[in-house]
């Protein structure tokens, strides 16, 4: 136990003088999903925001051929620049980027709409760019809304109902609550926070094992009178510590992040307080020595620092696994998915998060299978350990 | 005293040790002498238990190393083939770190530490990070790391390599120093002056056996020939490199 100590703590005050180990712990880590998420919530908050309150700008040919149809577009805040031109000119100024959408109406028009024949009219956008699409999208919705409405007066001054011409209104009605639909924005953060977990201990688990291998210390070591499971446990240790820090930063910049991200704009409320974020720290920790557990034993098994971070980056995706596969079933937590380490964890923080109610027992079942896990993994270490092809 | 009784290690195909026996002395200084690859390693691997012989036992102190293993390495300082250290600890921590692993205290830990330093000439960089040490720095600090316990015996593979000609007399000047307070010094090498300058007895390993075993004298005596170079040769043979 006392050298489990020992080991504990070198491991522990070696890696805090180590740049690497120190940079994706404590900063790449845990801060890089909280900002790439308030980033990315954030801008298309905006973006999303500033589109519905910018004036629609288009460019009109023919407007003399149709004065109700222009009159129409003008009353609906529309931005008409008057300009002639011919049908090749218009699909040159789109696409010479002169204009971004052109309204062609062609001297047929008037003749066609005074007879109450369909009218045409020539709208030129150029689909492939994201940004057109989007000002001819609200053109083509404002031209069909003139056209309804010309239909619904055309057929009551031939004394028919214009209610004929619906025969199913939808209405949507949208039973999420706001906090339900904060989730689906929320849904992948719960990735970011086990990610930040397993980066936590990543170099140090590669450190502590293929590293001292590596730098040729490993040997000295084994030499020791020290049990080998005393050796390893120590270093595992060590990884949970690293993790654990690494946990509690990424969810204090969650808080912190969430500050700022307005997700009131769009009618959403998110809980994520300093209290959740206790609650998805209890809940995380029984993960936290599996990822170290599995990460030290793969890293066992490899020759150089090299190599083991090759292996141990695959591991970072194990989280996604699980959640990815809810997302696609979209299942819903049932206590037999609490048996499945990470999959449980995410489970129970989208509960949190969405403001159901979590069972006492599906929580209690989800740490004791964590750690059940964490245990055989390392058992399997420190069974490594004990081999001779350990020395390599 | 170390003693070494029919060890055998097999890999594979390839045999590493055959049959090896012999006895390291208290208060001598033994060498064990051998081309690469000849089975130096496997065979001092056995000796302080990361490897187990397929047949034979090794004895430190007469404790059976398979046995008593954490018993019997109280006993043993080991400086392995690959010596390296933590490039993030000082040359203090990293020895600090083996020591207080053998189970000493702080107090012993840190006059031992102080007397290693000072015997082993370490004092201008005990207290520095092993990052940029030199071979010899490097060396030292594995050798203190390896003797911090007091140990009565010493097992040292190949200690010369990639050391200059002034580490290398500070180092033969150390195995005598231990000599002469009496420990079991036992080390291997591929080069036979170091060998014949420097051992009480010789043991002589090609191709995972025991060739010889025997003072340096009785082998220049036994092969009847005027330079030790020829009496090295004629017992391992002509095919075995060592230089």
């Amino acid at each position: 136990m006392r050298a489990l100590f020992i080991v504990f703590a070198k491991e522990f005050f070696e890696n805090l003088r180590d740049r690497r180990t120190l940079l994706s712990a404590l900063l790449f880590g845990p801060l890089f999903g909280p900002l790439m998420f308030g980033l990315i919530v954030s801008r298309s908050l905006e973006q999303s925001v500033l589109e519905s309150d910018v004036q629609l700008v288009l460019t009109i040919s023919g407007s003399h051929h149709a004065p109700g149809l222009t009159r129409y577009l003008e009353s609906r805040g529309a931005k008409l620049t008057k300009q002639e031109l011919s049908e090749n000119e218009a699909r040159a100024a789109v696409r010479g980027g002169a204009s971004q959408v052109v309204l062609l109406v062609p001297e047929e028009y008037p003749a066609l709409y005074a007879a109450a024949k369909p009218a045409p009219v020539l709208l030129f956008a150029d689909s492939a760019d994201s940004q057109t699409r989007k000002v001819a999208d609200r053109a083509r919705n404002m031209l069909g809304t003139y056209s309804s409405t010309v239909a619904q007066l055309r057929l009551q001054v031939r004394g028919v109902s214009p209610l004929l011409t619906v025969p199913v209104a939808i209405n949507d009605v949208d039973v999420a609550t706001p906090t339900g639909r904060a989730v689906m924005v929320l849904g992948f953060m719960t990735y970011f926070v086990l990610f930040a977990l397993l980066m936590g201990g990543l170099y140090l688990a590669i450190d502590s094992t293929a590293g001292e291998r590596e730098r040729g210390s490993l040997e000295a070591l084994l030499s020791l009178p020290v049990a080998r499971a005393a050796l390893v446990g120590g270093k595992v240790l060590a990884a949970c510590a690293y993790m654990c820090i690494s946990l509690a930063l990424c969810l204090t910049a969650f808080v912190w992040v969430f500050r700022f991200v307005p997700l009131e704009k769009l009618g959403m409320s998110s809980n994520l307080g300093v209290g959740t974020a206790l609650i998805f720290f209890a809940i995380c920790l029984p993960f936290v020595p599996v990822g170290a557990a599995l990460m030290t034993l793969i890293a066992s098994f490899t020759r150089s620092y090299r190599e083991a971070q090759t292996y141990l980056t695959t591991v970072l995706l194990v989280p996604t696994l699980p959640i990815a596969f809810a997302s696609v079933y979209s299942l819903k937590p049932t206590s037999s998915l609490m048996f499945i380490p990470s999959l449980s964890q995410h489970l129970l923080m989208t509960s949190v998060l969405k403001d159901e109610p979590i069972a006492t027992r599906d929580i209690m079942i989800s740490a004791a299978a964590s750690l059940a896990v964490a245990l055989l993994l390392f058992a399997l270490t420190a069974r490594h350990w004990r081999r001779e092809t350990m020395l390599g | 005293m170390i003693e070494a009784f029919g060890l055998s290690k097999r890999f594979g195909s390839i045999e590493a040790a055959r049959d090896v026996s012999f006895i390291a002395r208290d208060g001598e200084i033994t060498g064990l002498l051998g081309a690469n690859g000849a089975g130096k390693s496997t065979c001092f691997r056995m000796l302080y238990g990361v490897l187990t012989p397929d047949a034979g036992r090794a004895c430190i102190d007469g404790i059976d190393i398979r046995g008593e293993t954490s018993k019997a390495r109280a006993h043993l300082g080991v400086l392995p083939h690959a010596a390296g250290l933590y490039n993030n600890l000082t040359a203090r921590e990293n020895i600090r770190y083996f020591g207080s692993l053998y189970g000493m205290q702080r107090e012993r830990l840190d006059s031992r530490t102080a007397e290693l330093s000072r015997t082993l000439g370490m004092e201008s960089f005990l207290e520095r990070r092993a990052k940029g040490f030199s071979q010899g720095q490097r060396i030292k600090v594995a050798l203190a790391r390896a003797l911090v316990h007091d140990p009565g015996n010493v097992v040292l593979d190949e200690p010369t390599n990639g050391l200059d000609v002034m580490a290398i007399r500070k180092l033969r000047e150390m195995l005598l120093q231990l000599k002469a307070q009496g420990r079991c010094v036992l080390f291997s090498s591929h080069v036979m002056q170091e060998v014949a300058a420097l051992c009480d007895r010789v043991v002589i390993i090609g191709r995972g056996r025991v060739l010889a075993d025997s003072t340096v004298q009785e082998i220049r005596e036994r092969s009847a020939s005027a330079s030790l170079e020829e009496a090295f040769l004629q017992v391992l043979g002509d095919t075995e490199g060592v230089s």
